[in-house]
C-alpha cells in the first residue's frame, strides 16, 4: 500500500481511483476488530468534532456514522433538518459556513439534492463526507457492500454481480456500479423500464428487465428497495405486480447459483422486493452489511481526518 | 533523507542469543508459566515477539499465547504528521485478563510508542501485570518508561537511528546504528 490518501472528502467512487477504493477497503478490515472488543473505541479522533447533517430520515446510515465517530472518540453533533434555521429560511451554504465558523473537523450530511455535499466542499473548509445525495451516490453504502462481497469471495475482479430494482431512484446503484466496475467486476442491472434510467450501459453495465436473466449465473444479488417517496408518478403498475415481476422470492431463487450472496442496503420492504425466506435466508449476508458499515465509516473517517488541505 | 550506515551493533547470532536469554529471564521472574501472554508492537515488535513465545514454549514446554498490536490509532502526533499511517490488523485472539502481559517492541527511544501500547492493551481488558522486553534499548526517553528486559544497551546520539532488521520482514537479521546525511 504504497499509495497514501490524499482526498479530504469523501463526495462519491465515481472520482476515487482504483488504489484509493482498495487501500479504504484495506483500512476498513483493520478497524473490522474494534468493534467486536469488549471496550469498544480508540483514542484516534481525540478532540476532533464531527457535525452529522441529515436531511433526510435516516436510522442505519445515521447511526452508523455516529457510531462509527464515538468508536474513534469523536466529538458529535446532530442537526435535525425539522428543528435547524433552515425552516427559518437560511440558505444550506449559510448554515454550513455557521457550522464552519464554530470549528468543526468534519461533517457527515445526507441530503435530497443530488452535489449538494459537492457544494459544500467547495464553500466551507471541514472535510465533507456524502452519506447520500439525492439519488446520485452514497459512497460508504458503495464501499461497506464491496467490502462485504471481497470477505466471502475474497477479490472482486471477475464476479457477476446483480443489482435488482428501483435503479432510476438508487445512489446506492450508482456508487456500486462506479466502485465495482472499477475494481474489475461484471455489473448486471435489471428492474422495470420505467426504472431504468436512459444510457445507463454507458456506465459499463448490461441492462436487462427479465429478472431470472439477472440471477442465472449471478455470484451477488443486490437487491434495492422500492423508493416511493422519491417517485412522483406511478411507474409501475401496483406494488403486488411489482413484486411478482421483480421480487425475489424461493421460486425465483432456484436458478440461482449455489453460493450466491443476497445483499440489500436496507431498509427492505418485506414482501415486496424480498421475501422474509429469503431475506433471514442462509444466502443472505443482510446483517453483515450492516455490522462491515461501522467498520468502514471509521476508516473513512480516520483516512480524511489526516488530510489538513484540499488538493485542488 | 538518507542514511549513512555506520555500525552493525548486533549480528544474527546475536540476536538469536539475545532472544534467549531474554526468554529464561521471563521464566525466571515469572513463576506462574500459565499466565504468561506474548504481545508484540507491529511491525518487526510482532515478529520478534513470535520468536520469543517460541523459545519460552520450547523451555516451559507449556503453550504460551501470542498476539499482534498495531498502536497507530493511538499514536500522539497524529495531528502533525503529514499524512495518516496506515493502520494494520490488531490480533488479540485471547482474553488478556488477569494475563502477565510480556510487551515485546525492537527499539526503546523516547517511550512514547510504549506509552501507546499500553493504553491500547488496557482497552482489552485488565492484565494482572505488563512487562516490557525489547531487542535495544537506545535512550532517550521523553517519558518514564523503562525496559524489563532489554536484549543490549546501546548508547546514541539523537542524530542517530537505530534499524533493526529481521529475517521476515528484511531478508536478514542484524542491528545497526545508521546516521542521517544532510
Amino acid at each position: 500500500m504504497a499509495v497514501l490518501w490524499k482526498k479530504k472528502d469523501l463526495l462519491d467512487l465515481e472520482s476515487l481511483s482504483t488504489q484509493e477504493i482498495e487501500m479504504i477497503l484495506e483500512t476498513t478490515g483493520s478497524f473490522k476488530e474494534i468493534s467486536q472488543r469488549p471496550i469498544k473505541k480508540v483514542p484516534t479522533l481525540r478532540g476532533q468534532t464531527v457535525v452529522l447533517f441529515f436531511f433526510e430520515p435516516s436510522t442505519r446510515t445515521r447511526t452508523s456514522f455516529e457510531l462509527a465517530a464515538k468508536r474513534m472518540s469523536a466529538d458529535i453533533v446532530n442537526i435535525q433538518t425539522s428543528s435547524s434555521s433552515l425552516t427559518k429560511g437560511e440558505t444550506l451554504k449559510d448554515t454550513a459556513r455557521n457550522i464552519e465558523a464554530m470549528k468543526v473537523n468534519m461533517i457527515i450530511m445526507r441530503h435530497s439534492s443530488s452535489g449538494a455535499p459537492h457544494l459544500l466542499a467547495r464553500s466551507v473548509s471541514p472535510s465533507i463526507i456524502n452519506a447520500g445525495d439525492g439519488s446520485h451516490e452514497h459512497p460508504t453504502q458503495g464501499l461497506l457492500d464491496i467490502f462485504t462481497i471481497r470477505e466471502h469471495k475474497k477479490k472482486i475482479e471477475g464476479l457477476n454481480v446483480s443489482i435488482i430494482g428501483d435503479i432510476a431512484h438508487s445512489r446506492v446503484a450508482r456508487s456500486n456500479i462506479w466502485g465495482l466496475t472499477k475494481l474489475g467486476a461484471n455489473v448486471t442491472v435489471c428492474g422495470p423500464a420505467t426504472l431504468m434510467p436512459p444510457e445507463i450501459e454507458k456506465l459499463g453495465v448490461k441492462v436487462t428487465y427479465d429478472i431470472k436473466e439477472a440471477i442465472e449465473g449471478a455470484d451477488v444479488i443486490n437487491m434495492l428497495r422500492i423508493q416511493l417517496e422519491r417517485q412522483g408518478q406511478s411507474l409501475f403498475p401496483s406494488i403486488r405486480d411489482y413484486s411478482m415481476s421483480f421480487g425475489l422470492d424461493a421460486d425465483k431463487m432456484k436458478i440461482a447459483k449455489k453460493d450466491v450472496l443476497i445483499m440489500h442496503p436496507g431498509p427492505i420492504n418485506r414482501g415486496v422486493e424480498i421475501t422474509p425466506e429469503i431475506a433471514d435466508g442462509p444466502y443472505s449476508v443482510i446483517l453483515e452489511q450492516v455490522t462491515n458499515g461501522i467498520a468502514v465509516r471509521m476508516a473513512v473517517l480516520y483516512l480524511v481526518s489526516g488530510v489538513k488541505e484540499r488538493g485542488e | 533523507m538518507k542514511l549513512k550506515e555506520k555500525a552493525r551493533v548486533l549480528d544474527a547470532e546475536q540476536i538469536e542469543k539475545a532472544l534467549m536469554r531474554m526468554a529464561h529471564e521471563v521464566l525466571e521472574n515469572n513463576r506462574d508459566v500459565d499466565k504468561i501472554a506474548i504481545v508484540g508492537i507491529r511491525t518487526r515488535g510482532a515478529i520478534l515477539a513470535l520468536r520469543l513465545a517460541k523459545k519460552m514454549e520450547a523451555i516451559a514446554k507449556s503453550d504460551i499465547p501470542f498476539g499482534a498490536l498495531d498502536i497507530t490509532l493511538y499514536r500522539d502526533d497524529l495531528t502533525t504528521v503529514a499524512e495518516q499511517p496506515v493502520v494494520h490488523k490488531t490480533e488479540i485472539d485471547f482474553d488478556i485478563h488477569d494475563k502477565i502481559i510480556v510487551l515485546v517492541d525492537d527499539v526503546l527511544y523516547t517511550g512514547r510508542t510504549i506509552r501507546c501500547a499500553l493504553d491500547a492493551l488496557i482497552d482489552f481488558g485488565r492484565p494482572r501485570s505488563i512487562q516490557l522486553a525489547v531487542l535495544v534499548d537506545r535512550g532517550h526517553r521523553e517519558l518514564p518508561i523503562r525496559a524489563d528486559y532489554a536484549g543490549k544497551n546501546i548508547p546514541t546520539s539523537q542524530k542517530e537511528t537505530v534499524q533493526v532488521k529481521v529475517a521476515e520482514s528484511d531478508g536478514a537479521d542484524e542491528v545497526v546504528i545508521a546516521e542521517r546525511e544532510e
